[in-house]
């Protein structure tokens, strides 16, 4: 019988097959628990009566969100991790590799086939990697420390269908913004978003992480792209790997179809205060803006970087405006380093900050006043999300930040 | 006992703002719920009352300082026409009771509301709705009043693949 993507994943792991609706208690390859919901994780741990974690070697534990300690009460949270790390014998990252999701991609903690799940919603990236991977809460996560296994139900599955190559100053963020846009904040809900065509066979590792990155903004359950030798090629640099095939059947059955040509795009902005609420870049262009993020998750690695820089060129970002860029992992903050970004991005004005979530979260630092305007080209623009519940956020593109940043108002990227 | 009736798409950052993520205490969490949105809810708020919302609740981050916020508010249940995915999961695992009703639009805000989660329906203003049953695999959760009493007595699962982990 023809089965999607997803359930062949959750067949394979199983031995036997499953089918969408399915509930199964499934084996989880890797779990990933940070600083913020990592404690309370550890807290249900012990409350479950659970005193060694299932494998030690699966657990990824870092500290992304509040690092270096912005506060008495991060910094204890910190240390609470750190005993557990140590007398679990967990490898903690601590506060040194940068966001959780790109140092479990960089680091080969998620590959084709696997189950992973992590402790933020955003843990849905990993499928660029071909693992089904979501997001759950800490109490999950406490189950999943003690045994090693969580019930899933098994998703439908949503078919995106992409072909067609971006025009310039237009890419997978743009691509991200149209599809949240066209399949709405809960148009996904409890199902997977499969993203194909031959723009996703085409695009490099880190536009497929910002595409799944953002499929828990439809309220997905995982975001997945087909594995294919791209996808190879960056776990065997990562970890040993031995290639099969996993794929859709073409008559598997999908909820729904969506269709979208890359090259008909043009730059998206997500409206404050929600991210489905998408229009094309001109028609708010003129907008003041008074800080700039570059960075996150969803566009912090050194391709989103680069992009920003190119359209800086060798201009200075805007007197009124404040630019933070932090790029998402000490590896990509190398990369970026030694291709003479970071120094671009410093000789134009910005403040360059160390690999973290930055103000995507909200509570650490660059936190915005009421009336103030942020463009960001990180995930949530909620209201209040950065800050103040008085002050606005939109989502971009790196290249619609740097054109904006530039200009000092949101400004089209082909236009600078 | 009242209802506080929300829209659609509330989302965690607004039950929860992300500057007190610091904070794992349901009462402290809930001197902050909706701070900033609607910043009555945490001072008028008793025993017993009840949310009611529009569609995808509780949408956004997996945090589960958003229920946890709820409960130290002394919210046991949840009336909304769709959850968003991971907090309906975390609402179960911490013990609150999140009911799907498709007419939860037609509830006042500030109503009194009945909830019979035995017979699957909630009365408002004379009238009843039905309530979509919790799904069987988290009903048995439910009763026991959250995942770590449920998990507490367990020493290993069966999983999928027939192996005990």
């Amino acid at each position: 019988m023809a089965a999607t993507l997803v359930e062949k994943i959750f067949s394979r792991r199983c031995g036997h097959p499953v089918r969408a609706g399915d509930v199964i208690m499934a084996p989880v390859d890797t779990a990933m628990i940070h600083d913020i919901t990592g404690p309370l994780a550890v807290q249900k741990f012990r409350e479950m009566g659970g005193t060694r974690v299932f494998d030690p070697e699966k657990v990824v534990l870092l500290f992304d969100h509040q690092i270096p300690a912005d506060s008495l009460p991060a910094a204890e949270n910190h240390v609470f991790l750190r005993k557990f790390a140590a007398e679990q014998n967990i490898h903690n990252l601590d506060i040194k590799e940068g966001i959780c999701h790109q140092v479990v991609m960089e680091r080969g903690r998620a590959g084709p086939g696997e189950i992973v799940v992590g402790a933020d919603s955003h843990t849905c990236m990993y499928g660029a990697a071909g693992a089904f991977s979501t997001g759950i809460g800490s109490t999950d996560m406490g189950f999943v420390l003690k045994f090693g296994a969580l019930y899933f139900r098994v998703p439908m599955t949503i078919r995106v269908e992409v072909n067609g190559a971006f025009s310039p100053r237009v890419g997978p963020k743009d691509l991200i913004l149209a599809i949240a846009g066209e399949i709405r904040a809960d148009g996904a809900n409890y199902q997977a978003l499969e993203f194909a065509g031959s723009t996703m066979e085409g695009m490099d590792m880190a536009g497929r992480m910002t595409c799944c990155n953002m499929a828990v903004e439809m309220g997905a359950k995982a975001g997945i792209v087909p594995p294919d030798g791209i996808t190879w090629e960056y776990l065997r640099a990562r970890r040993a790997v031995n290639p099969f095939s996993l794929t859709s059947d073409p008559d598997a059955r999908f909820t729904s179809l969506h269709q979208f040509d890359a090259g008909h795009l043009s730059p998206k902005v997500a409206l404050p205060h929600n991210v489905d609420l998408v229009v094309d870049v001109a028609k708010v262009a003129g907008t003041k803006i008074d800080q700039v993020f570059i960075g996150s998750c969803t566009n912090g690695r050194f391709e989103d970087l680069r992009e920003a820089a190119e359209v800086l060129g060798n201009r200075s970002f805007h007197d009124s405006v404040r630019v933070l860029v932090i790029p998402a992992s000490r590896i990509e903050y190398l990369k970026a380093l030694r291709a003479g970004l970071i120094e671009q991005f410093v000789a134009a004005g910005a403040l360059v900050e160390a690999p973290c979530c930055g103000p995507c979260m909200g509570g650490a630092f660059g936190l915005l006043a009421p009336g103030e305007v942020s463009l960001s080209t990180s995930n949530r623009n909620f209201r209040g999300r950065q800050g103040s519940a008085e002050s606005m956020v939109y989502l971009c593109s790196p290249a619609t930040a740097a054109a904006s940043a530039v200009r000092g108002e949101i400004t089209d990227p082909r236009e600078v | 006992m009242r209802t506080w009736k929300f829209g659609d798409n509330i989302d965690t950052d607004a039950i929860i703002p992300g500057r007190y993520l610091v904070i794992y205490d349901p009462r402290t969490l809930a001197s902050h719920a909706f701070e900033g949105t609607r910043n009555e809810f945490a001072r008028d708020v008793c025993e017993g009352d009840i949310i009611v919302a529009g569609r995808n609740f509780g949408c956004g981050s997996s945090r589960e300082h958003a229920p946890l916020a709820l409960s130290g508010a002394g919210v046991r249940i949840i009336v909304a026409r769709s959850f968003a995915r991971i907090f309906y999961r975390n609402a179960i695992n911490v013990g609150l009771l999140p009911l799907v009703c498709n007419d939860a639009d037609k509830i006042s805000d500030g109503s009194e509301l009945v909830v019979n989660t035995k017979d699957g329906y909630i009365e408002s203003g004379g009238k009843r709705y039905d309530v979509e049953p919790v799904p069987a695999f988290l009903q048995e959760i439910v009763d026991a009043d959250g995942l770590v009493e449920y998990a507490r007595n367990l020493s290993e699962v069966k999983t999928c693949t027939g192996s005990q982990s």
